[in-house]
This record gives C-alpha cells, sequence and structure tokens, in this order.
C-alpha cells in the first residue's frame, strides 16, 4: 500500500453488499488478488473458496478534508477537519465505478472504529491509525494540525487504514466497519451500543498478568521483544532522518546565496558577467530543488511510522495472549487449591492454614454435617471450574491458533511493504543525485564560458 | 620602462564617471560598494533556532581549518604568462623546508629560500612598490585562526609555505619588481635564521623607505580610469569576501550534515539485525549511507583544501594591487607638488627644471606599468576564476555521480527476492 499514489483507488472483491444481521455479521467483501500485502497463506479464514460468489469490487478513498466548525461533546465550539469517504463499486464486466456511498468523518470516529475493532479481535493486528499529532518534525514541517500538509498526509493515512482494514481477511466482513463506510448519521450510537467499551481488558489488568505469567507460550515473548525493538528502532530511525533532512535543507539553500553574489559580481565584470550570471541562476535552481526533494521524502516517513505504529499493535495481540494465559493459570491454580481444601475436608487432615481450621481450633469442632455441606459445595465448585479450566483452554488454544497465523500474515506484509518503502527511497535518493549532477554540469558550463 | 622624452600628461580632473568609458566593465560601475546590504528573503535561512543573515556569518574568521592549497596551476599560469611576454628570467626561487623554533617568547617557523642566479642585471633602485605581506612573521594578519589545533599545524606550515613560495615567484616573475633592491638583499642574505629579525626590519624599511620616498603629498584627484580600478578592486575584493563565507558556510553546513548521516546509516544497521527477510536490504541502505557520506566528506576536504585557498589569495591578491595603486597617487601627488612649487617660482617658467621632469617620468611610468599589470592581472584572474568555479563544479558533480553509483548498485540488493526463514 505505497503513500506514494495517494489517490490509487484499491479494489477489492466483496459480496453484494446484502442487508445484514446483528452485531457480529459480517460484510461480504474480501481480498482481492490486486491489493498488496495482504498475504493469504497464513490467514486463519480461508477467503479463496468464497470467490466465486463476488460479483462486484469495491473501491474506498478518502478523497477530500475540509475545516469544520461545530459543538463538541461539552458544547464549546471547536474546529475539526471532516474526511469525505467515498465508496465505489465497480462492475467486473466494463470496469465502471459507480459512487455507493459517501460521507463525512472526523479523526475521532475514525479512533472509536479501531478501539472497536481492537476489543472485538483481539488476535488479529489491527492496522494502526496515522499519527494523531505530527511528531519527528523537522524545522520547516509544522507541528499543527491543522497545517495544510499535515492534513493532507493525514488523508493519505487515514485512506492507507481503510484500505488496510478492507483487505483484511477478518477484519473486512465486520458490520461495523461497513456501517463506517455506509452510514454516516448514527453510527457513533450503533458502535457504543455494543457496549465494547465495557468488554475492554482494564490496562491493570493487562499490566497485572504481564508480570505474573508464568507459561507464556515463548512465541509471543519472543515477538512482544521483537516489537518493542522495533518500536525502538524506527523511532531513532524517524528522529535522526528528521535531523538529516534538516541539514540538507540547510546546505542546499545556503547556495542560493551564490546566486546572489555571481549576480551582483557579473556587474562588474566585463567578460566573465555573462557566465557568472547564468551560473548564479543555476544555484538559484538548485537551492529551490530542495523542497520538493525532501516532501517526497516524508512520504517515505510516513511508510515508516505506519510499522512504528504496527509494532504497537503487535504488542497488543501478545498482552491479549498473556491475559489469557494468566487467567488460565488463575483459574488452574485455584481449581488446584479447591482440591486441595476439599481432599483436606474429606480425610480430616490441615495440610494448609485455613480460617476454619483456626476457628475450629478456637471454637471447637464443627459437626460432620456443616463439613458435609462444605464438601459438597467445594465439589461443585470444582465441577464449575473444571468446565470453566477447560472452556479457557480451548479459548486460549484457539486465540493462539488464530493470533499466529495473522501474525504470519502480517510478516509477509510487513517485509513486502517495507521492502518496496526501501525501493521508492533509494529511487528518490537516485532522482536527488541526478539532479544535483545536471545543475551542477549546467553550472560548470557557464563557468566554462566566463 | 626607462625614461625617454618627456611625454604630456595625460589629461586628469574632474570628469563625470559616465563621460569616461570604464576600462574594465561593460556595464554601468553603479554597482554600491555596500552591495551586501539587502539579502532577499526566500534565499536566507529564517530559523526559529535564530540562524543569523547568511550574507555576514559569525564574523570572518573561517569555520573551518586551513589546508595546503593546491595551487600550483595559478603557478603555471603566472610562470606562463611571463614567458609569453618575452621577459628572459634568470632568477629562480622556491620556499622549501619549513622548520618550527620554540622560544622563550614565541614560537615562529621559518622557511628556507634558494635562489639560482643567472647573468644579474641591476636597474637601479626601483623602490616604488610596496611589498605587502612580510613574509617572515608566524602567521599572516588575515589567516588568523582561532585556537590553532596542533594537528593541523603540519598542513597550515604547508599552506603558508606554498604561498611564501608562490608570493616570492610572483616578485620573481614581475618584470620590475624581481630587480627590486631590498628583494635582492632579501635573497642574498646569508643565514635566514640568524637575519629573522633583520629580515622583518629589511621589509619594513622597503615600505619605510618608499614612504619616505612619495610620503607626505596628497593627491587631489585620481584619474577617471585609475579611480575606476580602484572602485573596481574595492567591489572585487568585497564580492570575493562574501563569497568565501558563502562556501565557509556551505562546508560547515556540509559536516554537520555528515554528522547526522554518520549516526543515520547505522540505524539500519541496528535495524537488520532485528529482521529475517529484510535483514539484507536493510545492510545494503545501511552501507549505502555510508559510502555517501565518505563521498561528502571528500567534497568537504576538496573545499577546505583546493577552493578556499585560492580564493583567499586572490583577496589578498587585489589588496596588492590597491595598495600598488595609492602608491601611483603618491607619485602623482608629488609630481603635482614639485609642478607646482616650480609654478610659483617665476624664474624657471621656460624651461621645466630636472628633477620635476624625472617626477613627471617616474608617474607615466608608473601609470604605464600599472595599466600594463591590471591588463596581466585582470587575464590572469578571468582564466583563475574560470579554473577554480569550474573546479568547483566538478567536485560537486563527483560527489553526486559517487553517489549515485551507490544507490544504484543496491537496487538490484532490494529488489532480490528472499529465500523465507
Amino acid at each position: 500500500m505505497e503513500q506514494a499514489d495517494p489517490s490509487s483507488q484499491r479494489s477489492l472483491q466483496p459480496a453484494p453488499l446484502e442487508p445484514l444481521g446483528g452485531p457480529g455479521a459480517v460484510v461480504e467483501a474480501s481480498v482481492s488478488e490486486e491489493t498488496a500485502g495482504a498475504g493469504r497463506e497464513g490467514s486463519g479464514v480461508d477467503m479463496m473458496t468464497e470467490n466465486t460468489f463476488w460479483l462486484k469490487k469495491i473501491e474506498i478513498s478518502v478523497s477530500e478534508a475540509e475545516k469544520r466548525t461545530g459543538r463538541n461533546a461539552v458544547n464549546m465550539q471547536e474546529t475539526y477537519t471532516a474526511y469525505l469517504i467515498e465508496t465505489r463499486s465497480v462492475e467486473h464486466t466494463d470496469g465502471q465505478s459507480v459512487l455507493t456511498d459517501s460521507l463525512w468523518r472526523r479523526y475521532s470516529e475514525f479512533e472509536l472504529l479501531r478501539n472497536y475493532l481492537l476489543v472485538y479481535y483481539p488476535h488479529v493486528v489491527v492496522p494502526p491509525l496515522p499519527e494523531k499529532r505530527a511528531e519527528f518534525v523537522w524545522h520547516k514541517l509544522s507541528a499543527d494540525n491543522m497545517d495544510p500538509d499535515f492534513v493532507e498526509r493525514r488523508r493519505i493515512g487515514l485512506e492507507n487504514f481503510l484500505l488496510r482494514v478492507a483487505s483484511h481477511p477478518i477484519l473486512c466482513r465486520d458490520k461495523i466497519f461497513y456501517l463506517f463506510l455506509t452510514q454516516e448519521g448514527n453510527w457513533k450510537e450503533t458502535v457504543n451500543e455494543t457496549g465494547f467499551q465495557l468488554k475492554a481488558d482494564s490496562r491493570l489488568k493487562a499490566l497485572n498478568a504481564t508480570f505474573r505469567v508464568k507459561n507464556p507460550d515463548k512465541r509471543f515473548t519472543e515477538l512482544k521483544h521483537y516489537s518493542d525493538e522495533l518500536q525502538s528502532v524506527i523511532s531513532h530511525l524517524l528522529r535522526v532522518r528528521a535531523r538529516v533532512a534538516d541539514r540538507l535543507y540547510g546546505v542546499y539553500k545556503v547556495h542560493g546565496n551564490y546566486g546572489r553574489v555571481f549576480s551582483e559580481w557579473s556587474a562588474i565584470e566585463k567578460e566573465m558577467g555573462d557566465g557568472l550570471q547564468s551560473a548564479g541562476h543555476h544555484m538559484d535552481v538548485y537551492a529551490s530543488s530542495i523542497d520538493d526533494i525532501l516532501e517526497d521524502e516524508e512520504h517515505y516517513a510516513d511508510q515508516l511510522k505506519e510499522y512504528l505504529f504496527y509494532a504497537e499493535a503487535l504488542r497488543a495481540v501478545c498482552r491479549k495472549h498473556e491475559l489469557m494465559q494468566y487467567d488460565l493459570e488463575t483459574a488452574a491454580q485455584d481449581l488446584a487449591s479447591k482440591k486441595q481444601q476439599c481432599e483436606e475436608l474429606a480425610t480430616g487432615t490441615v495440610r494448609t492454614f485455613s480460617l476454619k481450621g483456626m476457628t475450629t481450633k478456637l471454637f471447637g469442632q464443627e459437626t460432620a454435617e456443616q463439613r458435609e455441606a462444605r464438601i459438597k459445595v467445594l465439589e461443585e465448585q470444582i465441577n464449575e471450574g473444571e468446565q470453566q479450566l477447560k472452556s479457557k483452554n480451548l479459548e486460549g488454544r484457539e486465540f493462539v491458533k488464530n493470533a499466529w497465523a495473522d501474525i504470519e500474515r502480517f510478516k509477509e506484509q510487513k517485509n513486502q511493504d517495507l521492502k518496496e518503502a526501501l525501493i521508492s527511497y533509494a529511487i528518490m535518493q537516485i532522482s536527488m543525485c541526478k539532479k544535483g549532477i545536471q545543475v551542477w554540469t549546467n553550472a560548470k558550463e557557464c563557468f566554462s564560458k566566463m | 620602462m626607462a625614461g625617454g622624452p618627456p611625454k604630456a600628461l595625460p589629461s586628469t580632473g574632474p570628469h563625470s564617471l559616465r563621460d569616461m568609458p570604464h576600462p574594465l566593465a561593460g556595464s554601468s560601475s553603479e554597482e554600491a560598494v555596500g552591495g551586501d546590504s539587502t539579502p532577499s528573503p526566500d534565499l536566507l535561512m529564517a530559523r526559529s533556532f535564530g540562524d543569523k543573515d547568511l550574507i555576514l556569518p559569525n564574523g570572518g574568521t573561517p569555520a573551518g581549518t586551513s589546508s595546503p592549497a593546491s595551487s600550483s596551476s595559478l603557478l603555471n599560469r603566472l610562470q606562463l604568462d611571463d614567458d609569453i611576454d618575452g621577459e628572459t628570467r634568470d632568477l629562480f626561487v622556491t620556499v622549501d623546508d619549513p622548520k618550527k623554533h620554540v622560544c622563550t617568547m614565541e614560537t615562529y617557523i621559518t622557511y628556507r629560500v634558494t635562489t639560482k642566479v643567472g647573468p644579474f642585471i641591476c636597474y637601479g633602485d626601483q623602490a616604488s612598490l610596496e611589498l605587502t605581506e612580510p613574509p617572515h612573521l608566524p602567521l599572516p594578519e588575515k589567516f588568523v585562526v582561532k585556537g590553532v589545533v596542533d594537528r593541523f599545524s603540519e598542513e597550515f606550515v604547508e599552506t603558508r609555505r606554498k604561498a611564501l613560495d608562490k608570493f616570492l615567484k610572483r616578485i620573481t616573475d614581475h618584470p620590475v619588481l624581481s630587480f627590486n633592491e631590498h628583494f635582492n638583499v632579501f635573497l642574498t642574505a646569508k643565514d635566514l635564521n640568524a637575519y629573522k629579525k633583520q629580515g622583518i626590519a629589511l621589509l619594513t624599511r622597503v615600505g619605510e623607505s618608499v614612504k619616505h620616498v612619495t610620503g607626505g603629498y596628497k593627491l587631489r584627484s585620481r584619474p577617471l580610469e585609475f579611480a575606476a580600478i580602484g572602485e573596481y578592486l574595492d567591489t572585487f575584493a568585497l564580492k570575493l569576501g562574501t563569497i568565501d563565507r558563502i562556501a565557509q558556510r556551505i562546508i560547515k553546513e556540509e559536516i554537520e550534515y555528515l554528522v547526522e548521516l554518520r549516526e543515520y546509516g547505522p540505524v539500519y544497521s541496528t535495524w537488520s539485525a532485528l529482521e529475517g527477510e529484510l535483514a539484507e536490504p536493510l545492510e545494503g541502505v545501511s552501507a549505502c549511507i555510508g559510502n555517501c557520506s565518505t563521498a561528502l566528506e571528500e567534497l568537504t576536504d576538496d573545499m577546505t583544501e583546493d577552493f578556499l585557498p585560492v580564493l583567499r589569495e586572490y583577496i589578498l591578491y587585489s589588496d596588492s594591487m590597491k595598495s600598488v595603486l595609492k602608491k601611483r597617487d603618491q607619485v602623482q601627488a608629488e609630481y603635482e607638488a614639485k609642478l607646482e612649487a616650480v609654478a610659483l617660482r617665476k624664474e624657471d617658467r621656460p624651461k621645466v627644471p630636472a628633477d620635476v621632469e624625472k617626477c613627471q617620468d617616474r608617474m607615466e611610468c608608473f601609470n604605464a606599468d600599472l595599466k600594463a599589470d591590471m591588463e596581466r592581472w585582470q587575464n590572469n584572474k578571468r582564466q583563475d576564476f574560470r579554473q577554480l568555479l569550474m573546479g568547483l563544479a566538478d567536485k560537486n558533480i563527483q560527489y553526486y555521480e559517487k553517489c549515485l553509483m551507490a544507490w544504484e548498485s543496491i537496487i538490484p540488493l532490494l529488489q532480490e527476492k528472499q529465500e523465507p526463514k
């Protein structure tokens, strides 16, 4: 999904858009052959068999950005940017596209969509949104969210996000996502009605699990480590790149001064005048060429940023595994201790400390009936516990299987995308070198005529 | 050069600049001397962290440090020119063998001056040109490098050696200067070390003697053509100074760019260590950036070693021409004063006294020499700058070509289908 071609419209192979059932029902959309980076080999869901049912393709684009003012939740005036999302269905036979839906969304709604997806698909590496605030800026770039360049790059990033979701074999089927594209009004309420916020795992719980889990799947531990390192190295790269851009800007711009002084100098010269004057012009051209060069490089930076944020999504999946695993371990431990209690009661030996044991000692033995009652309760609890443990185990294994499948898909996508990003970066550098050679060759010719 | 029959004085007097064709430039010489005053905003870097006006960065001190000048081409040019003029050269001078001397009061460096003298004809006292640069002082005024770093002192000594060598060769080649009595004394003194202080005194004496001879006379007005030369030289030196500062600034920026690049490249290597399929492509990018860094370093070295010194030479060169112009003024002033004195003494009116005639001769000689010198200087300047600036362009082209090659060579590596790990 190159950012270099922002207006390109990715094709999907969807189904006819049928009316949908309740939450959890899926949009019949799927990955098309043409979309890059959507590896299907490792995908948990086999889409190929359903291809025969697709009649149309869908194209999604975020085509415009507009400044708006409105009232926010606390009834205060605020300015925000709204983005126009257009969905087109493409006739397979003649390739013509027909606009089926078009609506405006703001950034916060994208965030809402993503948070929903994170909760409902914890085993999926959910595509990230473009950054909320401009980071890694060098001096020429504005850190202002309202700056037109920032808005433009964000528009591209948001389109990229939608395309990533739409081409994901699992996420593309989500109803809320479908409604995001098609139902302007009331969408927020619909999302909130799913109650996803309540289902979200608390941060504290997750943190606790990370520290106390005993036996997580090694692959996830390694993956978490990898995503930490990836995040660190890409951050570093982006920071230094911004400084490099700054310095390069300086080098080029100072050459513009040559243009002026050559021009002034040429005024006092007889034969040398023309050569100097025209050489000066080339220096001006050189100095101004850097603006476009660095603008192109920002696209490269954006591609790196996407994967910086993807690292966070990877970590989220790992955390979910740790949470589930910890949950499982706790349940198992709980069950084990209950079984032990039961055994102690049955045999009369007290190996572990219990309050009941203490009070019994202090206040006298309990009766046989009381003991029987307690054993019965425990046995029920143990039964329940065993059921729960079984289902948790199953859940855990399902999760690991599905998550790992998506992670494999993600790895393929990442490798391909980043390779393409590096190639386009190299091409940018080559173009910059060629321009440099051209300008200095021209200047040299002017000097030779002095 | 020798005195001939007295010629009529060239017409001088207050003519409007515009009436007189400028001997040196085709366009009008309305260019103000203060041409650096209004920088165009889009060429300046209006940085938020307070970079100053690029035209006038931090004083005149060079941001970098001096390095040997490879101005042999300049030397060749000079020598070639004089051969074309048909002068018989019988004096050859070289400057070498730099030695460092540490004394209680000062540390200085001496150089050995070697001369090869053929049949020597002395034209008598021609002490009319001031030697501007006393070669024996440890550091030239214009080149004070604040806090000379020790490791550069060797290169600096070499720079000086080359400059001195050139300077003396220039005098040697000069049709008039080479016969200067004081210059000859300078060359023939047996032990330069012993005469070090005397050496300074010698040259100071030269300067003094010049002042003595021509001092004390005020010139009323400089003839147009010489005024034009003076103005040209002023503006020229100013523009060169600006170019020098710009070049220094560019080098400074390039060095800072280089510093960042040297951090940037290795981060790709670090990343490569984390990856499987991407390891080779990332490592390739890292190496590529490394190659570009090296190319950039070579560019900045070249600029510092080859470009800046020659530029600065020319500033000094034009300064020395300005001094000659001043001396010319003195000579003319002396003549005019004497003439005036004679005009007041009525009894000598029918014939012009001998010493006034001599003065007139001297003045006319001087003027003719100066004009010839100026023409030669202009020719040299044109060729030198053509070569210098073409060299500048070349260095930049080479830099970009090296980078281009580096990046083009990794494209196949990036596109290669890797074995999935």
